[in-house]
């Protein structure tokens, strides 16, 4: 069953959306089915996009909203904040 | 026109630019007509999954020669050829627009350049250098072109170029190469770690020499001050040639050397070893004779980066190194954090006065978590060669023996785990804190040897800040404290029958070399590039005479009496050194 499930969330990483942070980022998105986006402020962009990711150029303490559409949408939002609220330094 | 950069890598070079990496690719306007639509979205895709496999077979290249290390940033690379919008946009704009995947795909980068300029934050900027790598690549496909060709050189070319990265210097021919001039880097940036280890000149950090230099332009580097000349007169051109010839004439010599032991006149075997940074110093170290690493550092795993290094990598790094020196010794010094160098990505407050706060050796056993995966990457690369551990800023015998009980809960765990290493891994003490300098009889009971680390005795002992410029009159290597000092540790190590070795600037330096070996000093470790220099001194002296010496300074009362009975005295082997 497809559905759209959203999540706000507070960067807690020191060093926000970097290089490799958001390259993690990607990394878990792809793995999932559904479509996948984060949202910073006005800005909305492709969660499966590194260059995209990046350009969002989320820092520490920034709110980001990520949204996910499609069969595993609920398991994606789950995982995808994990990773967000984790120190992404694994 | 003379600008002034950073002397990386020594020596004088006159030649041709060729500057690489600034190429501007004049992609023309071409239309497509609609049924080709869907030939130049497969012809994109191709090109990416072209542009894809050559980034892995690099890396392949680069993970072989050098070391995981230096391939992880191609993963990035990779990653931007699998970004789905980017596919997504091209295909839309071929379909909108009708014209050639090239023209499209080069106003999509620049969109993406201008993207991230405008980021306000120098980290994200910096990757704009990692988009331009891979856009070049994929329009250099899309157009059917070799990259501005380094391995088919047909004459010898200064490369100058913003700055050199892996990828370019893998790719190189190297035998055409004679010298480098970037605009960016630094000491230990790629560019000059390679133009070392291919022993050509190179200046690096000139901040605009592409933008000054052009294709074809004479170029004279000075490789030893850090200058490099535009289009010189002829007169510099001929004054340059002259130094050049002397110092072709003098490497000759030296390279002589490189084979010959480090004996002294009168027949006593000295040990010389080197100093790096990094895994592909080792190159450098066994061209110029090294007997061994007698330092390796290990901080740039640390630095200049947001995740803490794995084991695994740190593992892949020493078994490298532990390798390629073997039957060698290779003295790995656990890291030295703190100071002037901290992890960008730890929390750590700056300190009113780090030199003597939170670091080396305090900071690890703070931190056994980072601390302990060092030591276990160690150990499992120990059987791969003779590999030895030092503790760095060690102050007392108490500090010593809780960092070995460190150790001892990791070389329990990997044998509980039946991971095997090296059981006989000798354990040792930089001496670089007058504290431990004077309890070296101590200190020598419990450590297998010492590496006296002049740098930091020095400035301790004196109270000197090396970096304050209105004392630095005061950093004094020659004042009877720290002969004294440097005469008490060599002795307590002899006394205790442990090696020991002196792996500071000192140790490098011609006037101070009789003096050392006077002392009693039998290892010298020191930088790649002296190492044929301090042979040459080594072979020119007699230990007997220099005993006699060492012992008449230790005799002098003042600085300036010191220095001026070691210049008289050890002329000769300062006339030996250039």
């Amino acid at each position: 069953m497809s559905s759209i499930i959203k999540k706000k969330v507070i960067i807690k990483n020191r060093l926000g959306l970097h290089a490799r942070p958001a390259a993690l980022f990607v990394q878990l998105a792809n793995k999932f089915e559904s479509d996948i986006s984060i949202r910073k402020e006005e800005q909305g962009v492709n969660g499966k996009s590194i260059m995209g990711v990046m350009m969002l150029a989320a820092g520490k303490g920034d709110e980001v909203e990520i949204e996910a559409n499609g069969k595993d949408a609920r398991k994606a939002v789950e995982e995808l904040e994990k990773l967000l609220m984790s120190n992404l330094e694994g | 026109m003379t600008l002034k950069g950073i002397a990386v890598s020594p020596g004088i070079v006159i030649g041709k630019v060729f500057l690489l990496n600034i190429e501007s690719f004049i992609i023309p306007k071409i239309a497509i007509k609609e049924e080709e639509v869907a030939n130049e979205i497969e012809r994109f895709k191709q090109v990416l999954k072209q542009t894809n496999e050559e980034i892995i077979s690099i890396q392949k290249k680069l993970n072989r020669e050098l070391g995981s290390k230096h391939s992880d940033i191609f993963n990035a690379h990779l990653l931007i050829l699998d970004d789905p919008v980017l596919t997504e946009q091209m295909t839309d704009k071929i379909k909108k627009r009708k014209l050639t995947a090239e023209y499209l795909f080069q106003q999509v980068m620049r969109n993406y350049e201008k993207a991230f300029s405008e980021i306000d934050d120098a980290y994200f900027k910096e990757r704009i250098s990692d988009i331009q790598d891979v856009g070049k690549r994929i329009i250099r496909n899309l157009l059917g072109r070799k990259k501005a060709n380094l391995a088919n050189l047909k004459e010898e070319v200064i490369v100058v170029s913003y700055d050199l990265s892996p990828s370019d210097t893998a790719l190189m021919g190297k035998e055409k190469v004679i010298g480098f001039a970037t605009d960016i880097g630094g000491k230990t940036s790629h560019t000059a770690i390679m133009a070392r280890a291919l022993e050509i000149p190179a200046v690096v950090g000139l901040e605009k020499i592409t933008v000054k230099a052009k294709n074809d332009d004479l170029l004279i580097i000075d490789g030893d001050k850090g200058i490099v000349i535009i289009n010189p007169r002829r007169q510099v051109i001929e004054k340059y040639y002259k130094k050049r010839e002397e110092d072709l004439k003098f490497n000759r010599e030296l390279k002589k050397l490189r084979t010959l032991p480090a004996q002294t006149k009168d027949g006593y075997p000295i040990e010389i070893t080197a100093n790096i940074e990094l895994p592909e110093e080792i190159d450098s170290a066994l061209k110029e004779g090294a007997e061994g690493i007698g330092l390796y550092r290990t901080e740039y795993f640390f630095l200049n980066r947001s995740v803490l290094p794995t084991e695994e990598e740190q593992y892949q790094a020493y078994k490298f190194v532990a390798q390629k020196m073997n039957p060698h010794p290779v003295v790995i010094r656990t890291v030295d954090l703190g100071g002037d160098k901290f992890l960008s990505h730890l929390n750590i407050p700056s300190e009113m006065n780090p030199f003597m706060g939170w670091r080396a050796i305090r900071f690890c056993l703070a931190r056994p978590d980072i601390f302990k995966i060092q030591l276990k990457a160690i150990l499992r690369a120990s059987r791969y060669g003779k590999l030895k551990i030092m503790y760095p800023m060690i102050s007392s015998a108490e500090e010593f023996k809780q960092a070995n009980r460190v150790l001892a809960e990791v070389k329990k765990e990997l044998k509980e785990q039946n991971i095997p290493f090296d059981k006989e891994v000798e354990i040792g003490a930089m001496i670089e804190i007058p504290s431990a300098a004077l309890t070296a009889d101590i200190l020598a009971k419990e450590a297998d040897f010492f590496s006296i680390g002049t740098n930091d005795l020095i400035q301790y002992s004196l109270a000197v800040d090396r970096v304050n410029e209105k004392i630095a009159y005061l950093y004094e290597p020659n004042h009877p404290a720290i002969l004294r000092l440097i005469k008490i540790i060599i002795e307590a190590a002899h006394k205790e029958e442990i090696w020991v070795g002196m792996c500071g600037e000192m140790c490098s330096e011609p006037v101070f070399i009789p003096l050392l070996l006077g002392l009693g000093l039998t290892k010298f470790s020191v930088s790649p590039l002296m190492l044929s220099r301090v042979k040459k001194v080594i072979r020119s002296l007699s230990l007997k005479e220099a005993k006699v010496a060492a012992k008449e300074i230790l005799n002098l009362e003042t600085i300036k009496e010191i220095k001026h009975f070691s210049r008289i005295r050890f002329k000769e082997a300062m006339l030996n050194f250039c």
